[in-house]
C-alpha cells in the first residue's frame, strides 16, 4: 500500500539534490508561510469555509511560489497488487509524482507512506534498500549501452552487493526467458528494437524482486504493436506475482488496456480519480474529457 | 645522401623518439590517475549531480582552471624547485615528467568530466533507481558507459602532451622537440628539423589511429 499524503513539490527546488529539508521543515510547521506573507492566506482559507486541516495544508505552502507547484496537494492511495494509472498532459506533473515515490525527486512537503512506513525522509543505505523494493522502468529504457543484455539484467545485483553470483546469473536468464529474450542475452541494447529494450528493462526491474514497479511513460516511445506486447507483459507479471504497478502515461488507451484504477493529473493537481470504468464512463473533470478526446478538437 | 644522413643522425633520432614516448606516456598515465579522480568529483558535485557539493565543486573548478591558465613554459620554470625536490633533477626526461603531469591533469579532469556528462542520464537514473550507491554508480555504470569517449579523449591528451614535450625541449628535457631546437633551430640543420617533424607527424597519426581503433572496439552503442 502506497499512501501519498498532501504531497507538494515546488518548481524552484533543484531536482534530486536531496537537500530540500529546510523547505520541508518549514512547510510542516507553517513558519515559512508565515514569514512570506503572514496572515492573509489563513484568513482567506478560513473565510472560504475550509476545514481546519485544509487550512493548515493551505497555510503550509500557499505563499511559497504563488500557487505555482509542480505537484499541488496530491493525495493518493495505491493498493497492493493494483494496476494504478496516473494520466495527464505533458507538464501535468505525473513524472514528477512517480519520481517522488522512489525519491528520485524529493517532495517539498507532504508524506509518502509505504506499507505503513514513512519513506519521505529516507537517505543513505535505508533509501537504497527501499529503492530495491521499488523498481522503475523508463520511457527511454535507461539501459547501459556498454553492457550486454544479461549484464543489464544483473545490474540490480551489482547495485545491491557489488557482485553477481552464478545463481544471480541463472535467475537473470530465467527473467530474460520470461520476457522472451533469452536468446538475446549476449547482445547489446543497441542491437535490439525499442520494444525489446523495454522488455530487458522489465527483466531488470524484476531482478530486484520488487513489490512495486513504477512505469514512467514506459510505452510512449514504442509503436502500437510493441506497446501491446509491453502492456500484456506488465499485466501478466502483475497477475502472476502480485507486484503493484504504477503506470504513468498520457494515453487513455494504455489506461484502458491495463489499469484498474486511475488518477487524472492536471497542472499538478489530482482532478479526478477512481476505477477506470467509472472515470471513463462519466468523466467529471475537463482535463479527463480532453484526454478522452471528448472535446471538439478544432474549438 | 639519405644513408649518410641516417648514419649520422639515426641514433640521435631513435633516442629522441624514445625519450619523447617515455615523457608522453608516463606523464599522461600519471595525469589520468589524478585527472580521472578530479573529473569524477567535478561531475558528481555539480548542483544537480549525484552528490551535490557546490562549494567543493567551485573550489576544484578554480584549481583546475588555474592549472589550465598557466602557459606550459611558465609552469615548467615555476615548478623547477619542486621538481628537483621531488625527482632529484629539473632537467632531462625525469625532470620534465612532474611539470607535464601538473599541466596535463587539469586538462584530463575537464576531458573526463565532459565524457561523463555525455552518459545517458536515463541510464544513470536507472542505476540510481536500482538502489546503487554513488561509488557503485561511478564504477559500474558511469565510467564503463563513458569509456569510449574517455579513450577518444586520451588521444587528444596524448597529442597535446606531445606538443608540451617539444616545449620542454627548450629547457633540456630531451626528446624530439629538444633535437629540433638544438639541431634545427640553433644549428640550421634543416634535414634534422624535417626528420623530427616527420617523426612527430607519424607519432600523432599512430596515436590517433590506435586510440580510434580501441574506442571503436570498446564501444557497443
Amino acid at each position: 500500500m502506497i499512501s501519498i499524503q498532501h504531497l507538494y513539490k515546488n518548481y524552484a527546488e533543484p531536482a534530486k539534490t536531496g537537500r530540500g529539508k529546510a523547505g520541508r521543515a518549514a512547510g510542516i510547521d507553517g513558519s515559512y508561510a508565515a514569514s512570506v506573507s503572514g496572515e492573509p492566506v489563513l484568513v482567506a482559507a478560513a473565510a472560504a469555509g475550509a476545514t481546519s486541516e485544509a487550512v493548515s495544508a493551505v497555510a503550509d505552502i500557499a505563499p511559497a511560489a504563488n500557487g505555482a507547484f509542480a505537484l499541488n496537494d496530491i493525495c493518493l492511495d495505491i493498493a497492493d497488487g493494483d494496476r494504478f494509472g496516473i494520466i495527464g498532459m505533458s507538464g501535468a506533473g505525473k513524472s514528477t509524482l512517480v519520481r517522488t515515490i522512489n525519491l528520485l525527486e524529493r517532495p517539498t512537503s507532504g508524506r509518502i507512506i509505504v506499507d505503513g512506513r514513512d519513506i519521505t525522509d529516507l537517505s543513505g543505505s535505508a533509501l537504497r534498500s527501499y529503492r530495491r523494493r521499488v523498481a522503475m522502468i523508463f520511457q527511454n529504457f535507461g539501459l547501459l549501452a556498454q553492457k550486454t543484455v544479461l549484464d543489464n539484467v544483473c545490474f540490480p545485483y551489482v547495485a545491491a552487493s557489488g557482485k553477481v553470483t552464478a545463481e544471480n546469473r541463472a535467475h537473470a536468464l530465467e527473467l530474460l526467458d520470461r520476457v522472451g529474450l533469452a536468446q538475446k542475452a549476449s547482445s547489446y541494447p543497441s542491437q535490439l528494437s525499442g520494444g525489446q529494450q523495454q522488455r530487458v528493462a522489465i527483466a531488470r526491474a524484476l531482478a530486484c524482486e520488487p513489490e512495486v514497479i513504477l512505469c514512467d511513460e514506459a510505452t510512449s516511445a514504442l509503436d502500437p504493436k510493441s506497446t501491446n506486447t509491453i502492456l500484456k507483459l506488465l499485466r501478466d507479471i502483475n497477475e502472476e506475482t502480485g507486484v503493484t504497478l504504477v503506470i504513468i502515461t498520457h494515453s487513455m488507451d494504455v489506461v484502458e488496456k491495463i489499469c484498474n484504477n486511475v488518477a487524472v493529473l492536471d497542472a499538478g493537481r489530482v482532478v479526478e480519480q477512481g476505477p477506470v470504468a467509472s472515470v471513463f464512463e462519466a468523466p467529471r473533470a475537463e482535463a479527463t474529457r480532453v484526454l478522452l478526446g471528448k472535446v471538439d478538437w478544432d474549438a | 645522401m639519405l644513408s649518410e644522413f641516417l648514419a649520422e643522425y639515426s641514433g640521435l633520432l631513435v633516442q629522441g623518439t624514445l625519450d619523447t614516448l617515455v615523457m608522453v606516456f608516463a606523464s599522461t598515465a600519471i595525469a589520468y590517475v589524478i585527472g580521472t579522480a578530479l573529473g569524477v568529483v567535478l561531475h558528481l558535485t555539480v548542483r544537480d549531480g549525484l552528490h551535490p557539493a557546490p562549494l567543493l565543486n567551485a573550489v576544484l573548478g578554480w584549481v583546475v582552471n588555474i592549472g589550465r591558465s598557466l602557459p606550459f613554459i611558465i609552469l615548467l620554470i615555476a615548478l623547477m624547485p619542486a621538481t628537483a625536490a621531488l625527482v632529484g633533477t629539473s632537467t632531462g626526461v625525469r625532470g620534465v615528467i612532474p611539470p607535464l603531469v601538473v599541466a596535463t591533469a587539469p586538462f584530463v579532469a575537464r576531458m573526463v568530466e565532459q565524457s561523463l556528462a555525455e552518459v545517458s542520464r536515463d541510464a544513470v537514473e536507472a542505476a540510481e533507481a536500482c538502489g546503487a550507491s554513488v561509488p557503485r554508480i561511478v564504477f559500474s555504470a558511469l565510467l564503463p558507459e563513458a569509456l569510449p569517449s574517455i579513450v577518444r579523449g586520451i588521444a587528444v591528451t596524448l597529442i597535446a602532451v606531445l606538443g608540451y614535450t617539444a616545449i620542454a625541449g627548450a629547457v633540456g628535457a630531451g626528446g624530439l622537440g629538444d633535437i629540433a631546437i638544438r639541431y634545427g633551430y640553433y644549428r640550421y640543420e634543416n634535414e634534422v628539423m624535417i626528420a623530427t617533424v616527420v617523426l612527430l607527424v607519424i607519432l600523432v597519426q599512430l596515436i590517433q589511429s590506435a586510440c580510434g581503433w580501441i574506442a571503436r572496439r570498446v564501444d557497443h552503442r
